[in-house]
């Protein structure tokens, strides 16, 4: 029954839609874990590959910290609409009574959760690995947190482009990674920042505006890419 | 074939629709008005667009000429007629890492409403599967998938119902049961949509069959 009366909250739907993809993803541990393990695996064998010593390593560690994070990022995006396409869910989230864009806004929330957080909380320890200053830990953190939610939601709108095409991780990588650029060079100047002794305030200040910015307008392009793509 | 009956008003009106797909014309000029309490069966083989005139109807495809309309008002990006439209396509929305009853409930809160447990425990009777409500979806066979997805309409109050193929994988017994909901729907005043290549058995059934309103020149790809 669609009565007024009984329908729920509106902000009913992201959180519906937020604690399933959490249990589902809960259940599914292992995929959880393979964005996190690239992440890992490729910053220990940075030192291994390129150079140990502390200094050429700290000197290019912020770089190399923030752009593992935005490809452990982009390796995870292809599958945020695929499960849900390929299954008819999507079709059902058209149809339902809740508005297009709650939902979407759900599942990046989710996605976000599983991957960019874990992402920037243990990055301190891997900038261990590649010896950072400590002084830049906390920017890092806080950058990547920032950083990973605007790539999440920038990214949820290429996934949502290519969502049916067989081989849509390669477009996707290219139509995201342009976006991504600017993300990656101001998250990066404020670890170096933060490590040459400057203050970081104005590079976090500009990625919570991107934050912002991408939160208002993403949500409803997302949904309006998937009503075009989903039922080609 | 569009059969104009008075007694009842028109819900759903097909317009001289016609959808075109990949460059290739499924069909045109597509009339047909479905009274309260129609059970339509669309026919047609494999490839004829019975799947694009279902998606077409629920509002989810554009039509490349012609209009739906529901009670009057076009469908297109109307929320009033998506309250009312029940539509199962040929996939099944159900996840294999959520129990039987958690998409149950999962698929109800998307349409907008909340089961209780007893309801929800009915409705998965009917479809044979309250002694599996625990069971992660997972270990269910296709044809019970398919039957946590249709309990769904032993929920659903909404008025129009599109269903692309439900019979795939369902058993015999299922069928006739599926039938008879059918039917009821149509009773109560519901109007129903199906693609099936069943003969099915159900009084007043109506068919519409897409191979009557093909182009001329269907068959020519070049």
């Amino acid at each position: 029954m669609t009565m007024p009366d009984a329908r729920p909250p509106v902000a009913g739907a992201w959180r519906a839609v937020l604690a399933r993809d959490l249990k589902l993803s809960w259940r599914q541990r292992s995929d959880l874990v393979n964005p996190l393990l690239f992440y890992l695996i490729t910053i220990t064998l940075l030192p291994l590959g390129v150079d140990p010593s502390r200094q050429l390593l700290g000197s290019i560690a912020p770089g190399m910290l923030w752009i593992m994070a935005l490809l452990a990022t982009l390796l995870s995006l292809d599958s945020l609409f695929r499960c849900d396409y390929e299954d008819g869910t999507l079709v059902q989230f058209q149809l339902s009574s809740e508005p297009l864009f709650l939902t979407v806004l759900g599942k990046i929330t989710a996605y976000w959760l599983t991957t960019g957080l874990p992402l920037a909380l243990v990055s301190p320890l891997l900038a261990v690995m590649l010896a950072l200053p400590p002084s830049g830990y906390l920017a890092l953190v806080l950058s990547l947190l920032l950083g990973t939610a605007i790539m999440a939601l920038i990214g949820a709108l290429g996934a949502a482009l290519t969502v049916c095409l067989r081989a849509g991780g390669l477009i996707l990588t290219l139509v995201v990674m342009p976006l991504y650029l600017p993300v990656l060079i101001i998250g990066a100047n404020a670890v170096s920042s933060a490590v040459a002794g400057f203050g970081y305030g104005r590079e976090l200040a500009l990625l919570g505006a991107g934050l912002a910015l991408a939160l208002m307008v993403m949500p409803a392009a997302v949904a309006g890419a998937l009503r075009v793509s989903a039922n080609q | 074939m569009s059969e104009r009956e008075t007694a009842e008003p028109v819900e759903l009106a097909i317009n001289g629709v016609s959808c075109v797909r990949d460059g290739r014309t499924l069909f045109t000029q597509l009339e047909y008005n479905c009274p309260r309490g129609t059970v339509l069966q669309v026919l047609g083989f494999n490839g004829a667009g019975k799947t694009t005139l279902l998606n077409a109807l629920a509002g989810l495809l554009p039509c490349s000429e012609g209009e739906i309309l529901w009670r009057g008002h076009p469908i297109r990006r109307s929320r009033a007629f998506t309250a009312e439209v029940f539509y199962l396509g040929h996939q099944v929305p159900v996840k294999p890492s959520l129990t039987v009853w958690e998409n149950l409930h999962w698929l109800a809160r998307l349409r907008g409403q909340a089961v209780a447990a007893e309801q929800g425990l009915q409705a998965l009777a009917q479809v044979d599967l309250d002694a599996y409500h625990g069971a992660l979806c997972r270990n269910l066979s296709a044809g019970q998938k398919r039957r946590v997805a249709l309990a769904q309409l032993y929920l659903s109050g909404e008025r129009l119902w599109i269903l692309d193929e439900p019979f795939t994988a369902i058993d015999k017994e299922g069928v006739a049961r599926l039938q008879d909901l059918l039917q009821q729907h149509a009773e109560r005043g519901g109007i129903a949509v199906i693609t099936s290549h069943q003969a099915l058995e159900l009084p007043g059934l109506k068919n519409l069959n897409l191979s009557d309103y093909q182009p001329l020149d269907a068959y020519d790809y070049a």
